[in-house]
Order: structure tokens, then C-alpha cells, then sequence
């Protein structure tokens, strides 16, 4: 699986040896995206990549292009969305694309999530892989949560409010830091042009760790459902056609859900509230995240009560940054040598258990925090992060996984003879096959 | 091995005189690019606001606007006062009076979230201590404040008594300037 130690490149043209003495960017691009070996198993599970990096590019191009006409300033923030929604030649289309491309783009990444937590794609060695992809995934709620704050409707300013007021909860130094965020002692005009400034540079950082992502992806090689490793040149398939067509339909299947949303129902995963300008003086009478933080959010309500020494409110921050610290520790806390959750009863188990959970949260999470929903929610919380620090660990030592295929190549003609044995031939001379 | 290769050479000497200047010069630009984030002087050029509290009878209240903060000055009746006075302060999840008049451990006593002799008035900065919501009065268990975000309920005398915030909500600095008129700040 590695692309870049034999390069098999060879320049037709004149001008494609002239580049590649001076720099091989066209090698460069041939050894990863067309002659690069993929595992010849890969479900549409593993599109999800490549939908991401669409994604992307989507929000970068139609940001850059939203603010052209956007005024970051307190005082015109909201009418110049409402100018760009109404005077802007076709201004409606790319800000709606924009606003629900950010869920889109959340969508595709806890789908890529989910699949690497499911096939083991953090286990060795793909730590820095997965890690890359934390800090990705951070960078994402960043960059989402300040680009909600922009259009300065009644959710903007208080789901900044809230948030920036997570950093209050730290000890001795936590009121100074928020003050240091918002630049005030309350949201206001410098907190609207600083985010401004951070929503435009952080698209450009995601862009550079996914570089690091996929390097680190194609120095290790991609994992595959069976997670068993690529051990011979039949186990794999070149990345062109197979991938690229793959990824291709996969990308059209995902714009054609998209469209559908950003034509037909392109308020559905908004909120009324943000409609109506900020007003520092009135909180709406409930506050909600976008959808993609609302599992978070849960366990950030769940926390009402002291634990010691901690307030509730510390306490609730904790938890809640905590939950995605656990995620940066998941290739340590699996102690199972077997990758994928197809070969491990039990973990698979967990795992849609785990799914069902963070779905749970979320559901809470938009539910107004009284009656049982706060007791419900501090249930998921521990049951979250039982999953991470006492199911992983234990079940990898505990669980007896199934008898793994000997190679790539058995499994797939395994799952095609309907579970017999592949014939003799076809795993002796995997390059006859067609 | 000789004495003279221990000893340092001009180029051992630029190297941690150069790495030096490199250290303080690095720490001495980056300070400028954080303490320009930190609240200018435009945010901390702020005049105390005098306010008119004649028309406010018992059972009303008037919010202003504060460094950017609602602060409400309520007029509290006689029932919501007694609920107050009523509250031991071992059911208090914040036994501190959270009053900039008055000590810092001053206990959460009735009296003590107001100033003397003013103790119908209670003047507060309407926040909510857990993440900064203005929670909406005169409602939830206790009659005085409930916060919508996250369900922290507040009694009469704007004391946490229920749900994730820490504190109590914070009194300012105020005084009665006359009977009429309060200067907060």
C-alpha cells in the first residue's frame, strides 16, 4: 500500500517530462489518485471521504463569495444577509447552499466517523490518522459554530453568548479568557468582526490538516471492511477507475439529498429565531444549537448538580469537552488486535448501542431542560462515556471475535460463493481474476 | 580531548545570542497580538447610568442597559420579600451574597442582596451565572427567575436555588441618590 515508494509514472508527453524534472506535480497526483492501490472491498461506506472534501470545497467557494456582499458589523450584520437574500443576483442560492452545506458537511463527517469507529480505522497504524481527523472534526465545530454567529439573528448572539460562556467556567483565569474571546463583557461588535476574521481563515487550516489526513492515509493505506491487511496485489484495485467512480456516484447520490434540501425545504434545519435581529436584552425562550451539536449540548445540561470540589457548571463544561477528548484516545482505549466490528460480536453490539445513544442526546439535547429530560440526559452521558473508558478496554481483552479470512481476496469471493470456499485458483493467481 | 575545544567559539556565541533575541522577540510581538483581543478602550470607557425609578411601584420592574449587561431594579412586594427572608441559608446552593456593596463573604441573606435601608429595591445584573442567558422574571418554582437555557431557577431575590448555575446573579455597585433615583456603576 505504498504509493509513493514505486512510483510508476511515466510522462507521454513532451511537456510531462518537462514538468516532471522541475517538479512532478503530475506524479505527484498520478501516484495518489489514479495508480494508488485501494482494497478492492470498500463499501460506499468509504465514500464518505471524498464527499467531505466536496463538501469542502462547497463551503469555501460559496463563503468566499458570500462575503463579497456581507457587512461584518453589529449594526448591518443581519439587514446585509437579508440584502444578500433579496438583492443579490442569485444571493438566495448560494447563502442557503452555504447554511445548510454546514450541515451537509456534518452529515458526511459523522458518517465517516461512525464508519471508522465501526471497521477500527484508528488502530494501528492509523493513531495519527484518526488524530489528524479529531483536530479536523474540532476545527469543523469552530469554524460552524463562528459562521452561525454572522447573520447576527437572535441564535447567533446567544448561542455565542453561551458558548463563550463555557470559558467562564475555568478557574481564577476563565473570566479574563472570555473577555479575551468576545473582546467586551458582553457579545458585541468586536466579537461579530473577530469571528468574522476566524470564519475566513479556519476553512484554509481545515484544508491543510486534510492534507496531512490524506498523506497519513496513504502512507498507511486504507483500511476495508474486513480490516484484515493488504497482503498481496490482488487485495487491491487501482484507485482509477474503481475509486473515482465509486466516490463519483457516491458524491451525486449525496449533492441529489442536498439539492433537494436547499430548494425545497432550505429553513428545515435552521431556526425561526434567527430570523429575528440579536437583541442583548432578551433571550429566546429556549436556546438551540444547530442539530450537530446537540449531543454535546445534552451532556453540557446533564451536569446539574455539584460533584465535590466541581460546580455544575464546570462540572457540565467538563463533561462536555471531555466527550471529545475521549475521541482523541479511542486507538488506545480499543485494546481488541482485531479491527472490525464484523468479526466482533460483542463490540458490535456496543457499537449501535453507542449509535443509538449519541442519537438519544441529541433528541435531548433539543428538549427544554425540564421534567426527565435532564435525568435522561445525565443516563446517555454515562453510558457515552462508558463506552470509551470501560467498554472498549474491556471488551477487546474479554471478547472471543470470530475467525477472520485469511486474506482480502477469500473474503470477497467468500461473500460470492455464498460462504463456501473460494476455489484454489483464484486466491493462488489473484491477477487472472477479471 | 584539548581545552580549546571546550572552550565556546564565535559561532557558539551567535548561536545562543541569536536563539535569545529570537525567544524575547518572539514573546514581546506575540503579547501585542493577544492584548489587542482583550476589551479596548471604547468597551471600558464606561459612565455609571443614572436611572429614574419613580414610576416603579411594588411588583414592577425596569431593566437598563449596563456595559452591555441588563441590569433589572425591581421594586419586590411584600410577599416576594417575606419568600426570601423566609429561606434558611443552609437550602442555599450559593450561601454568598454575590454583592459588590457589601464584603465578599458576606452570607446570602435577604437583607444582604439589597443595600440598607432600600431593601424592597433589589437591583441586579440580569444574567444568568451558568452561561450568560437572560433568564425571564418573575417565574419558575421559587416566583423570581427562570432561565430558559438551561433551567436554572432563581428565587425573589435573584439566589440559584435549582439547575446547572453556580452562583448567585451578581449585584452591582448601586446607590439611592435620592428616593427616586438610583446610580448604578
Amino acid at each position: 500500500m505504498s504509493g509513493f515508494q514505486h512510483s510508476t509514472y511515466t510522462p507521454k508527453s513532451g511537456i510531462g517530462r518537462w514538468f516532471d524534472q522541475r517538479m512532478p506535480l503530475p506524479r505527484l497526483v498520478y501516484d495518489s489518485f489514479v495508480a494508488y492501490p485501494v482494497p478492492r472491498n470498500l463499501n460506499y461506506a468509504y465514500t464518505f471521504g471524498g464527499i467531505l472534501s466536496m463538501m469542502l470545497a462547497i463551503q469555501i467557494l460559496t463563503g468566499i463569495v458570500l462575503a463579497m456582499h456581507y457587512a461584518a458589523n453589529s449594526g448591518l450584520a443581519f439587514d446585509s444577509v437579508e440584502h444578500i437574500m433579496r438583492d443579490v443576483n442569485f444571493g438566495w442560492l448560494l447563502r442557503y447552499i452555504h447554511a445548510n452545506g454546514a450541515s451537509f458537511f456534518f452529515i458526511a463527517v459523522y458518517v465517516h466517523i461512525f464508519r471508522g469507529l465501526y471497521y477500527g480505522s484508528y488502530k494501528a497504524p492509523r493513531e495519527l490518522l484518526w488524530i489528524l481527523g479529531c483536530i479536523i472534526y474540532l476545527l469543523m465545530m469552530a469554524t460552524a459554530f463562528m459562521g452561525y454567529v454572522l447573520p447576527w439573528g437572535q441564535m447567533s448572539f446567544w448561542g455565542a453568548t453561551v458558548i463563550t460562556g463555557f470559558f467562564s467556567a475555568i478557574p481564577l483565569v476563565g473570566n479574563w479568557i472570555q473577555q479575551l474571546l468576545i473582546g467586551g463583557f458582553a457579545v458585541g461588535d468586536p466579537t461579530l468582526n473577530r469571528f468574522f476574521s476566524l470564519h475566513y481563515l479556519l476553512p484554509f487550516m481545515i484544508a491543510g490538516v486534510v492534507v496531512l489526513h490524506v498523506w497519513a492515509l496513504h502512507v498507511a493505506g486504507q483500511t476495508n471492511p474486513t480490516g484484515v491487511d493488504v497482503k498481496t496485489k490482488g487485495d487491491t484495485v487501482p484507485f482509477s477507475p474503481h475509486a473515482t467512480m465509486k466516490d463519483g456516484f457516491a458524491m451525486v447520490v449525496f449533492l441529489f439529498f442536498f439539492a433537494y434540501v436547499v430548494f425545497y425545504i432550505p429553513d428545515y434545519l435552521g431556526h425561526a429565531d434567527n430570523y429575528v435581529q440579536a437583541n442583548p436584552l432578551k433571550t429566546p425562550s429556549e436556546i438551540v444549537p444547530e442539530w450537530y451539536f446537540l449531543p454535546f449540548y445534552a451532556m453540557l445540561r446533564a451536569i446539574t448538580f455539584n460533584i465535590g470540589p466541581i460546580n455544575s457548571k464546570l462540572g457540565g463544561v467538563l463533561v462536555m469537552f471531555g466527550s471529545i477528548v475521549l475521541l482523541f484516545l479511542v486507538p488506545w482505549l480499543d485494546t481488541s488486535k482485531v479491527r472490525s466490528a464484523v468479526y466482533r460480536p460483542w463490540y458490535k453490539l456496543f457499537f449501535w448501542i453507542f449509535l443509538a445513544d449519541v442519537v438519544m442526546l441529541g433528541w435531548l439535547g433539543s428538549k427544554p431542560p425540564q421534567g426527565v429530560y435532564p435525568t435522561l440526559a445525565l443516563i446517555g452521558a454515562i453510558f457515552y462515556y462508558a463506552f470509551f473508558l470501560i467498554i472498549m478496554p474491556v471488551l477487546g481483552l474479554i471478547e472471543t471475535p470470530r475467525k477472520l479470512p485469511s486474506s482480502i481476496t477469500e473474503a470477497v469471493l467468500q461473500k460470492k460463493a455464498g460462504g463456501s470456499l473460494a476455489p484454489a485458483g483464484a486466491t493462488a493467481a489473484p491477477e487472472t481474476r477479471s | 580531548m584539548s581545552a580549546e575545544a571546550i572552550e565556546p567559539n564565535r559561532r557558539d556565541f551567535l548561536y545562543i545570542a541569536t536563539g535569545m533575541a529570537g525567544v524575547v522577540g518572539a514573546a514581546s510581538v506575540a503579547w501585542p497580538f493577544i492584548d489587542q483581543m482583550q476589551p479596548d478602550a471604547s468597551t471600558l470607557a464606561l459612565a455609571s447610568v443614572e436611572v429614574d425609578v419613580s414610576s416603579v411601584t411594588p411588583g414592577m420592574s425596569l431593566i437598563v442597559k449596563w456595559r452591555g449587561k441588563p441590569v433589572v431594579i425591581r421594586n419586590r412586594t411584600p410577599k416576594e420579600m417575606q419568600e426570601a427572608e423566609a429561606v434558611k441559608l443552609s437550602e442555599l446552593k450559593d450561601p454568598v451574597a454575590r454583592n459588590a456593596n457589601l464584603p465578599s463573604d458576606a452570607p446570602a441573606t435577604d437583607a444582604n442582596r439589597t443595600v440598607k435601608g432600600q431593601e424592597a429595591w433589589l437591583v441586579m445584573v440580569q444574567v444568568c451565572t451558568h452561561l450568560g442567558c437572560i433568564p425571564l422574571g418573575q417565574q419558575g418554582e421559587f416566583g423570581g427567575w427562570f432561565c430558559p437555557c438551561h433551567g436554572s431557577q432563581y428565587d425573589t431575590a435573584g439566589r440559584i436555588r435549582k439547575g446547572p448555575a453556580p452562583e448567585n446573579m451578581a449585584i452591582p455597585v448601586y446607590k439611592f441618590t435620592s428616593k427616586t433615583s438610583v446610580t448604578i456603576g
